[in-house]
């Protein structure tokens, strides 16, 4: 390039090359600047999975224990989960995942009706876990139900992933 | 003394082109004017929400063992502690009518048409940052009611398809909710959306000042015969003699019916019968409830009715552009139709979520007070506040 194009330049209206280069350069480079420090906000308010320690079972207390003859069912922590087992006959006991398939609340059981009912939207499921009304979407999660005997009568139960 | 210290501010923050601004706005008068006041009511419960929430933090420990324990404290033990609370919480509820209300009334008077579609934008903004506020404050009690709106909040968050796992780990900080959430909620809560909203409320006032009030097309003849009202002093003391209104009614609320605590969050708990999220939020629960179970092309029924609330959410923020015959001739039915279309959606599903026809009355009682304001703050008809 002469030094007559680089005056006529000064005025001309596209910047020449080697400036268009430096704003294509030094933008992009205040784009990466930006990028590097919204990378981390981003990585650091997403939380990190954190393995939760496997639970395989559970004691859900006595088969004589009052709850069941009261309300008929007791909510147990299997680990983070939270599983409902309901009485359903003597010595019938059915455990499953407690936590209602719709939008996460905390499902209970009417005696009455003998049906796990989920009161934050309505959902019914039967003793199963079958999703037989309201809007839950699925089935609830079943666990096993061991009766371990103990002395006098009564039965410890058990509940294990199925 | 007086004119020494008006000159030194003058010098230094240019105080005389601040007042000589306040003494020549004026606020036009029509028919319709009365809802020049509920911006400035949002206004006056937004600054009680700030004075009451940072009284709260001076009690409130944000951990699950420690937030209901550190609230029943407050309620119990601490001297008018109840009453911060309360007034906190009934403010929240009137603020969020209030800006619901302000929407509203901008709205259907197409105040958003042009050149003032950047303060409907930033007035919608900070409507949702109200309704963020509400949803995250609600946890912090960490009471039985809270843990469940949170747990069903979050998790219609993450029934939505492509986004939805990472927002739901994002909002509850993991899968659970846990007392994790409890401080990212409070973090939220008093920190990153009292700054974002301080910003968005500083540009929405500047940009309501710069262009000043919209006049709707069926009131301009009146307003063009009818002289304005200057701001200062006069309509600056209809607001503020609104705002001690408003002050007396947030008392009474607070002392008469104050704000419950409830039990304590227990997430091995069933929810309990009749459990609802607040009344801003009944219309989207109502109907949440209402979707039967299922799939279709892989999205869960749930997920329609939630992704159908996010695109009306957005056609109401972009409304000024979708709407151009507003723009045009400053009047389109068809927007207005549709306006009050979902206005009676939210309001039928809302009584419908109450099992009671309250909310109906509410909104007849609304009407009516706002007429007698409007009546109250009518103004003279010809000659005026000059």
């Amino acid at each position: 390039m002469s030094m007559g194009d680089r005056q006529s330049c000064l005025s001309c209206e596209t910047p020449p090359d080697r400036r268009r280069f430096v704003n294509w350069f030094l933008g992009t480079s205040f784009g990466a600047l930006i990028a590097s420090v919204l990378y981390p906000i981003f990585r650091y308010v997403s939380p990190p999975r954190i393995p939760e320690p496997s639970t395989a079972q559970v004691e859900a207390g006595d088969t004589s224990d009052p709850q069941f003859q009261q309300k008929g069912f007791k909510i147990v922590r299997f680990g983070a989960e939270a599983v409902i087992v309901v009485r359903a006959g003597e010595n019938d006991f059915r455990a499953l995942s407690a936590t209602c398939t719709h939008l996460d609340c905390v499902v209970g059981y009417q005696k009455d009706r003998n049906r796990l009912w989920c009161n934050c939207h309505g959902g019914a499921y039967d003793l199963t876990g079958r999703n037989i009304g309201g809007p839950p979407p699925r089935p609830l999660t079943p666990y096993k139900v061991n009766l371990v005997a103990k002395s006098g009568g009564a039965s410890t139960i058990v509940v294990s992933k199925a | 003394m007086r004119r020494k210290l008006t000159a030194w501010l003058d010098d230094r923050i240019g105080w005389s082109t601040l007042t000589a601004f306040l003494s020549h706005k004026t606020v036009p008068m029509h028919r319709y004017n009365v809802f020049y006041y509920l911006g400035g009511m949002t206004l006056f419960f937004f600054l009680v929400q700030v004075s009451t929430g940072v009284l709260l933090m001076l009690y409130y420990r944000p951990s699950a063992e420690e937030a209901f324990e550190s609230i029943e404290f407050l309620m119990t033990a601490v001297p008018f502690g109840w009453l911060v609370r309360s007034i906190h919480a009934w403010s929240a509820n009137l603020m969020v009518f209030f800006a619901a209300l302000h929407m509203l009334s901008v709205y259907f008077m197409k105040s958003y048409r042009p050149p003032r579609e950047l303060t409907w934008v930033t007035g919608v903004v900070l409507l949702f940052l109200i309704l963020g506020f509400g949803f995250s404050g609600y946890l912090l009690p960490w009471n039985q009611l809270s843990f469940f709106a949170t747990a069903v909040g979050t998790d219609i968050a993450g029934v939505v398809p492509v986004v939805g796992t990472w927002t739901l780990r994002f909002l509850r900080g993991g899968d659970r909710i846990t007392g994790g959430t409890l401080s990212r909620f409070y973090g939220w809560h008093v920190a990153i959306l009292p700054a974002i909203t301080t910003v968005i409320l500083v540009i929405h006032l500047l940009l309501v000042q710069v262009k000043g009030m919209s006049v709707p097309a069926v009131a301009e003849a009146e307003a063009g015969r009818r002289p304005p009202m200057k701001f200062f002093p006069h309509f600056a003391l209809r607001d503020l003699s609104g705002w001690i209104f408003a002050l007396g009614v947030l008392a009474a609320l607070a002392a008469l019916l104050p704000w419950e605590l409830g039990e304590k969050a227990d997430p091995f708990a069933p929810a309990y019968a009749n459990i609802r999220p607040e009344w801003y939020y009944v219309f989207m629960f109502q109907t949440l409830k209402l979707v039967p179970g299922g799939e279709i092309l892989g999205v869960e029924y749930e997920a329609i009715p939630i992704l159908l609330f996010s695109l009306a959410g957005l056609c109401l923020l972009l409304v000024p552009f979708l709407d151009r015959r507003a723009a045009r001739d400053g009047r389109s039915p068809a927007w207005t139709i549709a306006g009050l279309i979902a206005l009676a959606f939210v309001v039928v599903m809302t009584c419908w979520g109450y099992a009671t026809l309250i909310p109906l009355y509410i909104v007849f009682l609304t009407a009516l007070l706002l007429s007698i304001f409007a009546f109250i703050t009518r103004g003279p008809r010809t000659a005026g506040h000059r």
